[in-house]
């Protein structure tokens, strides 16, 4: 028995995601990842005494783009708040931040779960500046002899999206959190670095007996970095919830927090520890007015969105399965983008993407991204294919080579001799030797078995190595051995 | 050479004449400084060498016949919560008294563009907190005009310097009357200046939403001169605004004809000491008899100015003051784990008027007490605002006393509340971020006595030209402290 056959379950999600600006939010520093530890600083997101912060435009073009993209409502007029709490990690012990007039408010996004389509509220998206890194000696805080804080990611600008308790199973939360994802990275909010904790996400959760409309206490997983643990989490969770409900329990409202190790939440702090994050307006920034001409010059340059791109590659041939693979990732979506410039057949280049080259990509940990076979190889290689030149399954051996040595198609067929065979006469020499050779594989064919053909056409293709037009060849068979 | 008594024009003209070089000038001061220093006590820190190193510099350039702007060469020294780099930056506080910035306020770089000379930095209540500068976490400061009394605060080092003749002029910062008062008490001119006339960035932040850097000098006339250096839109500091920045000096004329000067009657209430009033209502006349039409008016919010800043202020102080909690820079405190040292830290770091404040702000930001104090005080705010707007309407001026008492002695009061009651004309100009200048208007029993003109947003210009033509028809700016000329 799972929770799901007792109770629903109600989730929303807080999403943390760091924005693709060049520097930071209210400082002149590098947002890069990975620099060495507080080499990314100055005066200013140190919080040392005396400094003032500027408002970083582009993370204000940002956010709008990025509520845009989530169909939100743009504020006319914004303002900043600072949330007060102490923490090593957070120089000026108070983040500023976004309160009760967030940039963005109001917007969804449409899942696709199980054929069905659903749509997930978005209540807002607020900007706000990171904080920095604490880096134990030991393995956690607790057991750890000195911690150091490195202030590079201080003052990175996140946007912060919330949504709505719309979600209700945990397949609803994936499929929100990787629409998002997409969204995010399609609109070029942010580079979607999971693994360097570009986006980070908090779980709210709880459980109803079903058929009720109330809702239940729920509690709060803070920082969750991969969709996997997300899943975990949650599976984890509910049946932490259902247990305690079966029980005659009671949940407490609280923060949990995840531990990857163990696969299991824990309590961080109870409702009565909720810290009293004092917020007040940002007396340090004037507030944001945002005209419509700004918002419109945004929308006017909004790329292509995820779910536009499923549509539009859908109306050009594929099945609604290949178009979510190849839109699920950016990279992919916009090399086959490319690739499509060059080649028209939309459902046989979605094949060799989605098959052959991923294939070879990632038996390489390569992203498409640094491709060595570039879109305009790789619709030279399905047009050669297209035209009869070369079979596809010598393709298949074509691809390998260009990827190994970067050079186009025309050259590696041309330089292993690997031109299809079309001509009638060439292939009629070879075929009459391959009908004397297996007399019983003629004689199932003629006796009614269809498919002893294909054994006959393989050893053709054998004997011209995979040279021979396959179509041709089986016509031809066909042909001569109903005389 | 006597220098205690010389104005930014006279010195000026001593170093493009060639009377005195740069470094000369530069020693005099150091000198008068530490002759002065065993009564007054403005200076924390004094830069002798780097002064004698930027003198060396302008006198280079004076040998070589280049062309000196007229605050170039000359000594100043600034506020201690003005950051200066490599130089010592307390904030007149323990928890900062080591802490050196690595980075210059606007104010230090547009002085230092301008060619003055730092001398050092100044005695202040502890973040700008107090009005006497009793709170300063080192030592309390002297009035040059009586030894035993305060020299108002909190940028009571920058008054008491100006006063005592050890730098020509000296900035200050204005929360809630923090140049003014001090200005009043010490007989000098100080102006603040209208919200975002000068950037605040780099000066170490009270509350942020009223502190305003502004000019303490012996004169209206120098007051201009250095206002002009230091004001401007700056990049850095959102909250200082674009605007056109006249040469102030333009509005030293010596004319109030036709001026329509309100007096607001709530301004000369209760608690008001009638020999001060006497004083000021004296200045008035003086006015009047210059051709300025004075007429009684009335701000009607004032009484709330006092409850509302006193909100307002500690909010965003308790969060400003946040940041010091030994992890990064400054004092830190042994402890057994991280919560103790953030919080051995500050009561060790802090004094009493710091922490009194932290917590009063504290309990008025907190969840379920925002809406009845916080936001309810900004509400106010904008009443306060309304009513000057109103009158601003009718009246180019408002003129009121600094203080209600002139300067008391040291250790003469220790209710806060009495303290706090002295800043009760000067509150509501920061709440409304208007622009007001104490200027001497006349002594009683030998303390000066200020007088407060209150001008529009951004009309700096008609203060100076008020404070002009009183200053050039009375002549209290050229009284001294008498022990300062055996000193001179």
């Amino acid at each position: 028995m799972t929770y799901a056959d007792k109770y629903e379950m109600v989730c929303g999600v807080e999403t943390h995601v760091e924005m693709a600006t060049k520097t930071k939010i209210f400082c002149g520093c590098s947002t890069e990842f990975g620099g060495e530890q507080n080499t990314h600083v100055c005066p200013v997101c140190l919080g040392l005494p005396g400094v003032l912060p500027v408002l970083n435009r582009e993370v204000v073009n940002l956010a709008i783009k990025a509520g845009l993209a989530l169909n939100c409502e743009i504020a006319d007029f914004s303002k900043f708040d600072r949330k007060n709490y102490y923490y090593p990690d957070l120089p000026k012990n108070y983040q500023t931040s976004q309160y009760d007039l967030p940039i963005c408010k109001n917007g969804w996004l449409e899942i696709s779960v199980d054929e069905s389509k659903k749509r997930i509220g978005i209540t807002r998206a607020h900007m706000e500046e990171d904080a920095g890194k604490l880096v134990h000696s030991g393995e956690t805080i607790t057991t750890s002899h000195s911690s150091g804080v490195d202030y590079n990611r201080t003052g990175v600008p996140l946007l912060e999206i919330v949504s709505e308790p719309d979600m209700r199973s945990i397949e609803e939360v994936l499929a929100y959190l990787e629409e998002l994802v997409q969204i995010m990275e399609y609109a070029g909010i942010s580079d979607c670095k999971m693994e360097q904790g570009s986006v980070r996400f908090d779980v709210n959760v709880s459980l109803r007996l079903k058929g009720r409309s109330k809702f239940g206490t729920r509690t709060e997983t803070k920082n969750l970095n991969s969709f996997n643990s997300v899943r975990r989490c949650l599976e984890y969770e509910l049946e932490r919830q259902a247990d305690i409900l079966d029980e005659g329990g009671t949940i407490a409202q609280e923060t949990r927090t995840w531990d990857e190790g163990k696969g299991m939440t824990l309590s961080l702090r109870s409702k009565e520890e909720a810290h009293d994050y004092r917020y007040f307006p940002e007396p340090d920034l004037v507030p944001l007015v945002i005209d419509r001409d700004w918002v419109e010059g945004i929308r006017a340059a909004m790329p292509e969105l995820p779910s536009a791109k499923r549509l539009r590659l859908q109306s050009l041939g594929l099945s609604e399965y290949d178009a979510k693979v190849i839109t699920s990732s950016k990279t992919m979506a916009d090399y086959f983008d490319k690739a499509l410039e060059k080649y028209h057949d939309a459902k046989t280049l979605a094949n060799w993407v989605m098959g052959d080259l991923s294939g070879l990509l990632k038996a390489n940990s390569c992203s498409f991204e640094d491709s060595p076979v570039t879109p305009v190889q790789l619709a030279g290689l399905l047009s050669l294919i297209q035209k009869g030149e070369i079979s596809g399954k010598i393709g298949k051996t074509v691809i390998e080579e260009i990827y190994k040595t970067g050079k186009d198609s025309e050259i590696i067929v041309k330089e292993k001799g690997l031109i299809q065979i079309s001509d009638e006469g060439a292939l009629e020499k070879i075929m009459e030797e391959i009908i004397s050779a297996n007399p019983k594989s003629v004689a199932d064919y003629q006796a009614g078995k269809e498919n002893a053909i294909g054994f006959l056409v393989g050893q053709m293709m054998k004997a011209t190595k995979g040279q021979a037009n396959p179509g041709l060849v089986n016509k031809m068979l066909k042909e001569r051995l109903s005389q | 050479m006597e220098v205690f008594n010389k104005t930014i024009d006279d010195l000026h003209t001593l170093l493009v004449e060639k009377e005195i070089s740069c470094t000369e000038l530069t020693r005099g001061y150091l000198k008068h400084i530490r002759q002065s220093e065993e009564k007054v006590r403005a200076f924390l820190t004094v830069t002798e060498d780097m002064a004698l190193a930027v003198a060396a510099k302008v006198d280079k350039k004076i040998a070589n016949q280049e062309s000196i702007g007229i605050l170039e060469g000359l000594p100043t020294a600034l506020k201690d919560n003005m950051c200066t780099e490599g130089i010592k930056t307390t904030c007149g506080s323990r928890i900062l008294r080591n802490f050196v910035p690595p980075y210059n306020a606007t104010v230090t770089e547009k002085l230092q563009e301008a060619g003055a000379v730092l001398l050092g930095k100044l005695n202040m209540d502890e973040f700008a907190m107090g009005s006497s500068t009793e709170n300063s976490g080192f030592f309390p400061t002297a009035n040059p005009w009586d030894v035993e009394r305060v020299p108002g605060g909190s940028s009571g080092g920058s008054a008491a310097s100006v006063a005592a003749g050890e730098v020509p002029f000296s900035l200050g910062s204005d929360t809630g009357g923090s140049i003014r008062q001090p200005a009043a008490f010490c007989g000098v001119v100080g102006l603040k200046p209208t919200y975002g006339a000068v950037s605040r960035y780099g000066l170490v932040a009270f509350a942020s939403s009223l502190d305003q850097i502004g000019p303490i000098t012996k004169t209206v006339r120098d007051n201009a001169l250095v206002l002009n250096a230091i004001a401007g839109h700056d990049p850095k500091d959102t909250t200082s605004v674009p605007f056109h920045k006249p040469d102030y000096t333009q509005f030293l004329e010596n004319d109030v004809q036709g001026l329509k000067i309100g007096i607001p009657k709530e301004f000369f209430g209760r608690g008001l000491q009638p020999e001060v009033e006497k004083v000021v209502r004296q200045a008035i006349v003086t006015l009047a008899d210059l051709g300025a039409e004075i007429e009684e008016c009335s701000l009607p919010h004032m009484e709330y100015a006092m409850p509302t800043y006193y909100i307002i202020a500690p909010a965003e102080c308790s969060s400003n003051l946040a940041r010091y909690d030994g992890v990064r820079y400054g004092y830190r405190a042994e402890a057994e784990d991280m919560i103790d040292m953030f919080k051995n830290t500050r009561a060790e770091g802090f004094g009493q008027e710091v922490k009194r404040r932290i917590m009063l702000g504290t309990y008025a930001l907190s969840s379920g007490y925002y809406d009845a104090y916080y936001l309810k005080a900004q509400k106010v705010r904008t009443l306060i605002k309304q009513d000057f707007d109103q009158v601003f309407g009718k009246y180019d001026v408002l003129v009121s006393p600094t203080a209600p008492t002139p300067a008391y002695k040291i250790g003469e009061i220790s209710d806060p509340l009495a303290i706090y009651m002295g800043d009760v004309y000067t509150i509501p100009v920061n709440l409304a971020g208007l622009p007001a200048i104490s200027l001497p208007a006349g002594f009683v029993g030998g303390l000066p006595v200020g007088m407060q003109l209150i001008g529009k947003h951004f009309g700096e210009g008609i203060l100076y030209r008020t404070a002009y033509a009183f200053e050039q028809n009375t002549g209290y700016h050229r009284e001294v402290p008498a022990w300062i000329k055996e000193v001179g």
